[in-house]
């Protein structure tokens, strides 16, 4: 793995290495569902006691609306509010909270940055770059933008490896590139992409560049000044939070160059008939009553992860990873997708003989609930020139005996379908 | 529910050994079809001799349910009417649903045919890979109409 971040957190305060044993029993979702291996936490992770707990909390003791009453209650359910945003400031390391914008999650911050930076700096015939490994989320808005503004998509191609090209992604650099939009950790292949040099190349040539951190910020520690990334953006219930919360990280010279994008309250100053004046930034950006205990859970969730040291999360994640791609590939018929490169916490792969959407039924009676499809990448899909894989992901609480589990499902699946060990 | 009541032996052969799995040279009516959920793509050719389908194929990426439910179909609905493939939709969609119409004594024997797939309705994510084709077919009936025949090939 090519990290060039500080591992600031690398031994836990404790000193006791991490068990994902003891993690589970912090998710009450296994209590409850004592036979399930649920290895589709890139689709949604499960929540910790601490955020399901400490939400309902927060409800019952600090919950108003915020930025408005005189009230003490109001006052409180303010500050749990802002202390969130110091929470996700803090756990990327940004400058300072007021670049944290929240969003419903990482679609809508992406979204955000199309409709309010790219009519403001971008002029037709201006490029945006993007990768193959991208989600839909990160294609489709900048499509929207094209057919609005008339600038162009440009995509990076990925290499045999299944990793991002990086000779081929400087020659598309340009001085016409304005934005590069792109994947931290690929949702459908698990690689994580050689960000660091992905931004070194595109502000050499003066672009900016957002990054789509959804799979990479459960998973790595991740440090925004030390990326020097423009924007980056995640999703709250992909990190153990709740879902309809999520974050925009950008640069607060970014920030206060770029005009609203949604109107209503909370995000103004002054409002005549005449004329209304907007709020500083993030507020500027937060129009209506924000998902209060959407933040507070997701700065719960946050602390949770912290607690458990984001490095050992990393290091539990890749020696998972490691783990899965032995012993699913010693089974005969079974290969993983993009099988060079660097996978962490995601791995998608194909059985011989049996559609991945076959596999995840035959899975599903064995209480393994894994993903198959096209997992919101078709032009990915239709790279590797694959209708659909299914893919294993992993979580603080994923252990071993769920990696075996899932092994045993595809020797059951192969033999039902009589594709069994040749 | 078993998995061996959805995974029966005739599905597993179908799916992996399609029947009129090609596309027709001259073909009356064609029609894609796509699901976005899954990514199973197929197409269904049909050639029309008044209102009989004279003949019928099909070609496409699918899963063992979706592969075996067109090639199954490909075979009912052969020399058949439209208005008997049609009555073969309605009962097997009602099958797989959960509805169940009635099929006219006929066409008991292609029904009984469809039978195997009917497994599917206790998997409810997977009705639509069983339906494709189907859905497929009567797109190709309705608007998939060549004005003269042409060559696919």
């Amino acid at each position: 793995m090519t990290l060039l971040l500080e591992d600031r957190a690398a031994i836990r305060p404790d000193g006791a290495a991490f068990d994902p044993v003891a993690v589970r029993r912090q998710f009450p979702i296994f209590g409850r569902n004592p036979g399930l291996t649920f290895l589709d936490t890139a689709a949604s992770a499960q929540k910790p006691r601490a955020v399901i707990d400490g939400m309902a909390e927060f409800y019952r003791t600090d919950y108003a609306n915020v930025h408005r009453g005189v009230y003490g209650l109001s006052a409180r359910s303010t500050a749990r509010f802002e202390a969130a945003r110091e929470t996700v400031a803090r756990f990327l390391n940004a400058a300072d909270a007021s670049e944290i914008v929240f969003v419903r999650g990482a679609t809508e911050g992406i979204n955000l940055v199309a409709q309010s930076w790219g009519p403001a700096f971008l002029r037709p015939g201006d490029q945006v770059v993007v990768s193959e490994l991208e989600h839909h989320s990160n294609i489709v808005p900048w499509q929207m933008l094209r057919q609005r503004l008339g600038i162009e998509l440009v995509v990076a191609p990925i290499g045999a490896d299944g990793a991002l090209d990086l000779v081929a992604f400087q020659g598309l650099l340009g001085p016409r590139t304005r934005l590069v939009a792109m994947t931290h950790l690929a949702n459908v292949t698990g690689h994580v992409v050689a960000v660091e040099a992905v931004v070194r190349l595109a502000h050499a040539q003066g672009a900016v560049v957002l990054l789509d951190g959804c799979q990479a910020v459960p998973r790595l520690p991740v440090d925004v000044r030390a990326l020097d990334c423009d924007f980056y953006v995640f999703s709250g219930h992909k990190c153990y939070g709740p879902t309809g919360i999520g974050v925009l990280y950008a640069k607060r010279a970014l920030l206060d160059a770029m005009p609203p994008w949604q109107g209503g309250g909370d995000m103004i100053r002054t409002v005549s008939f005449a004329e209304t004046t907007y709020q500083d930034a993030p507020q500027r950006f937060e129009a209506g009553t924000p998902d209060i205990a959407g933040a507070v859970g997701l700065a719960l969730a946050l602390d949770f992860m912290d607690g458990l040291s984001r490095a050992a999360i990393r290091d539990h994640e890749a020696a998972l990873t490691r783990y899965a791609e032995a012993l699913l590939t010693e089974i005969p018929g079974v290969s993983l997708v993009a099988a060079g490169g660097s996978r962490l916490g995601a791995l998608s792969f194909l059985v011989d003989g049996i559609h991945p959407h076959d596999l995840a039924t035959i899975f599903d009676q064995h209480d393994v609930a894994v993903r198959a499809g096209h997992h919101c990448a078709q032009p990915l899909m239709d790279r590797l020139d694959l209708p659909a894989t299914a893919r294993a992901s992993f979580g603080v609480y994923s252990t071993e005996a769920d990696v075996e589990r899932l092994a045993e499902a595809i020797r059951a699946a192969q033999k039902l379908f009589g594709v069994a060990a040749r | 529910m078993d998995l061996r009541d959805l995974y029966q032996d005739i599905i597993l052969d179908h799916g992996r050994s399609p029947r009129n799995f090609r596309a027709l040279a001259t073909p009356s009516h064609f029609a894609h079809g796509h699901n976005p959920l899954c990514g199973d793509k197929v197409t269904v050719f049909l050639r029309l001799d008044g209102d009989r389908i004279v003949d019928v194929s099909f070609e496409g990426k699918g899963c063992a349910i979706s592969t075996a439910s067109a090639s199954l179909m490909t075979e009912v609905v052969l020399n058949k009417t439209l208005a008997e493939a049609e009555a073969l939709f309605g009962h097997f969609h009602g099958a797989v649903t959960g509805g169940g119409g009635d099929l006219p004594v006929a066409l008991a024997e292609e029904g009984e045919r469809l039978q195997p797939l009917t497994g599917v309705k206790a998997y409810p994510t997977r009705v639509k890979c069983a339906t494709l084709a189907w859905h497929t077919l009567e797109a190709a009936v309705k608007g998939g109409g060549l004005p003269v025949p042409v060559k696919t090939e």
